[in-house]
């Protein structure tokens, strides 16, 4: 077996590639969503697209634009029901994006298509076609741009909206740009890990850098890094053990945060459990001096 | 993205003022928060908005910030719209310790930071102007050997400090101040107190929400207390008597009358009043109130020691 052969296949280097663009959009997203304690929003969002897919299809419309839409909507009906009703956040959340699942898959099969149900919901990066790489490309660079620029006005919006409107800032804009920008990368993503791993792209790079670190650029760099990875690692697996792509991303992507979880040099469970016994064998003369 | 200072800015510099008047909010359900609220504080005030959980206390205040709309009234700055005071960075809000996520990767450099980014561009890319800032907001607050920390690793009384520090970065005119001593030391306390005084006297206008009534007559020299509107407003040496803390209060406060204790001689001197949380509040004889120093407070002092001859 030679290692290198994945790299004589173009649909493995354009795998590679899309992968990589697609791993940095959603770490950089993920940093935000972890602090901002939306991590259920990605998961809800990424469900959701499904209907927007379908109808996008019938209309003629380009896909990427039915499902962010019904992302946005998804979002949007969820903090309409929440102000409007006594039911709490999470569980209107629960209530929307299933229901907007199940209609995308009842749609799905009275629709006559040339799209691949499990493709939708599972990615399939090895097979990606020409003008989605170009599609994809495009989103993710957009949506990373974006995010960059306004990283600062972002992560001000997480840490502390009253703040935020007390400089004049408009938190409500805010939020439906994050909320926006999270539809457009599970957009991108799509592609790659499909619909319902989407949400480990969007969540696991930000938790492992959060663990590893206090600052937020830092945070980013160590989000975007793990993710591109896992991305390439993932993609580059798969081929050897003809498994699930996207399965395999998000697989390098959870043993990196187990990882993390174990070992980080201040937040692991071992340091923390280290400072522990330090503290008690310290504890002790002074406790008798006290 | 800065406003420029102009005429309307300018003359609202001489007449730094928050003016609330007739201020009626209400909740989507229909439940009337506060009603008819109505007071007016001048440049170089310290003043403490004071009233019972659900008397609407916290409604008037993020009314004050712009985060509620009042359905009736006006709240005005210097003369401006609060979202035009807003913008022009007039108001500084100091948060909770209960509302700010401690474990966010954030240093007290950039907390503090935050306070310069509405004069900054979209792009929020601090100057020169705003790093000398930040540093003698830090230097001033004695925080500035801590700029590295995460904000989580701070006391309880170095997290207020953090967060006054932002505050004095924006300088804004108008701070809002949300319960400033709840979880902080007496020590930090003080230097709280003293750097309030100093902003008051330099003509900044603070509004200090507390549930802490013992420490109000100690720093705020305007009082405001509220239950559903405004019970009494004006300077605290008026505001602040026994029977309107007990309109706005009713059984809600602890009572200990001294000439119903067991304390024999409640005519003064040999009182002591220990208290392991917050400042005790202590009314004389007559239903003033009593102040823990004397120094300061000689006028009042010898005022009630004529009174006492009088009689």
């Amino acid at each position: 077996m030679n290692w290198l052969s994945p790299f004589q296949y173009d649909f493995m280097l354009a795998a590679l590639g899309v992968g990589a663009v697609v791993g940095i959009v959603c770490a950089v997203l993920s940093c935000f969503l972890v602090l901002k304690g939306w991590s259920l929003m990605g998961d809800a969002i990424s469900h959701a697209v499904l209907p927007g897919i379908v109808l996008a299809h019938v209309a003629g419309v380009p896909l990427p634009i039915g499902a962010f839409c019904s992302g946005l909507f998804c979002a949007v009906s969820t903090g309409f029901i929440k102000s409007h009703s006594r039911v709490k956040e999470d569980t209107v959340m629960g209530v929307v994006f299933t229901g907007l699942f199940a209609l995308g898959l009842v749609l799905f099969t009275k629709v006559e298509s040339d799209q691949h149900l499990n493709h939708i919901l599972f990615g399939s990066l090895l097979g990606i076609p020409r003008a989605q790489i170009i599609q994809t490309g495009v989103i993710g660079a957009g949506t990373l741009l974006v995010t960059l620029a306004l990283r600062r006005d972002l992560l001000l919006f997480c840490f502390d909206p009253a703040h935020a409107r007390s400089i004049g800032l408009n938190t409500a804009r805010l939020n439906y740009l994050l909320l926006s920008l999270v539809a457009l990368s599970i957009v991108a993503a799509l592609q790659a890990v499909g619909i319902i791993l989407v949400v480990a792209m969007l969540v696991t790079p930000g938790c492992f850098a959060y663990l590893l670190t206090d600052r937020f650029g830092r945070m980013l760099w160590l989000a975007a890094g793990s993710a591109v990875g896992s991305c390439l690692g993932g993609v580059y697996v798969s081929f050897f053990i003809n498994g699930s792509t996207g399965a395999c991303i998000v697989l390098l992507q959870s043993t990196c945060f187990l990882l993390a979880l174990m070992f980080a040099p201040k937040r692991g469970l071992l340091a923390s459990r280290w400072r522990r016994q330090a503290a008690l064998v310290e504890g002790v003369p002074t406790g008798k001096r006290g | 993205m800065n406003p420029a200072p102009t005429n309307s800015t300018v003359a609202a510099g001489l007449r730094n003022e928050v003016l609330v008047s007739d201020v009626t909010v209400s909740y989507n359900n229909g439940t009337v928060a506060v009603y008819d609220a109505t007071f007016r504080l001048q440049a170089g005030s310290i003043c403490a908005l004071v009233g019972v959980n659900g008397s609407g206390k916290s409604t008037l205040f993020k009314t004050i910030m712009g985060f509620l709309k009042p359905a009736q009234g006006s709240v005005t700055i210097g003369g401006e719209t609060i979202a035009s005071a807003q913008r022009l960075n007039w108001v500084a809000y100091v948060p909770q310790s209960e509302e700010v996520d401690w474990s966010f990767p954030v240093s007290v450099w950039d907390v503090v930071m935050m306070g310069r980014y509405g004069y900054m561009s979209f792009l929020r890319i601090p100057g020169a102007a705003d790093r000398r800032l930040v540093e003698a907001s830090l230097r001033r607050v004695e925080m500035w050997d801590f700029r590295e920390r995460q904000i989580g690793e701070l006391s309880g009384g170095q997290k207020k400090r953090v967060f006054l520090a932002r505050a004095l970065a924006q300088q804004g005119r108008v701070i809002l101040l949300d319960e400033p001593f709840t979880g902080v030391d007496v020590k930090t306390e003080a230097a709280i107190v003293e750097l309030l005084r100093e902003l008051r006297a330099a003509g900044n206008i603070m509004l200090v929400s507390t549930h802490n009534l013992g420490s109000v007559p100690e720093f705020c020299d305007q009082t405001v207390i509220i239950n559903r509107t405004v019970l009494a407003a004006g300077p605290t040496v008026e505001v602040f008597t026994e029977q309107n803390l007990a309109r706005a209060f009713g059984g809600v406060l602890r009572h200990f009358r001294f000439d119903e204790s067991t304390i024999q001689k409640h005519d003064g001197r040999t009182v002591t009043v220990l208290t392991d949380d917050e400042r005790p509040l202590v009314f004389g004889k007559d239903g003033h109130v009593e102040y823990s120093q004397r120094n300061g407070r000689e006028e009042v002092v010898k005022q009630r020691a004529e009174q006492e001859d009088d009689e």
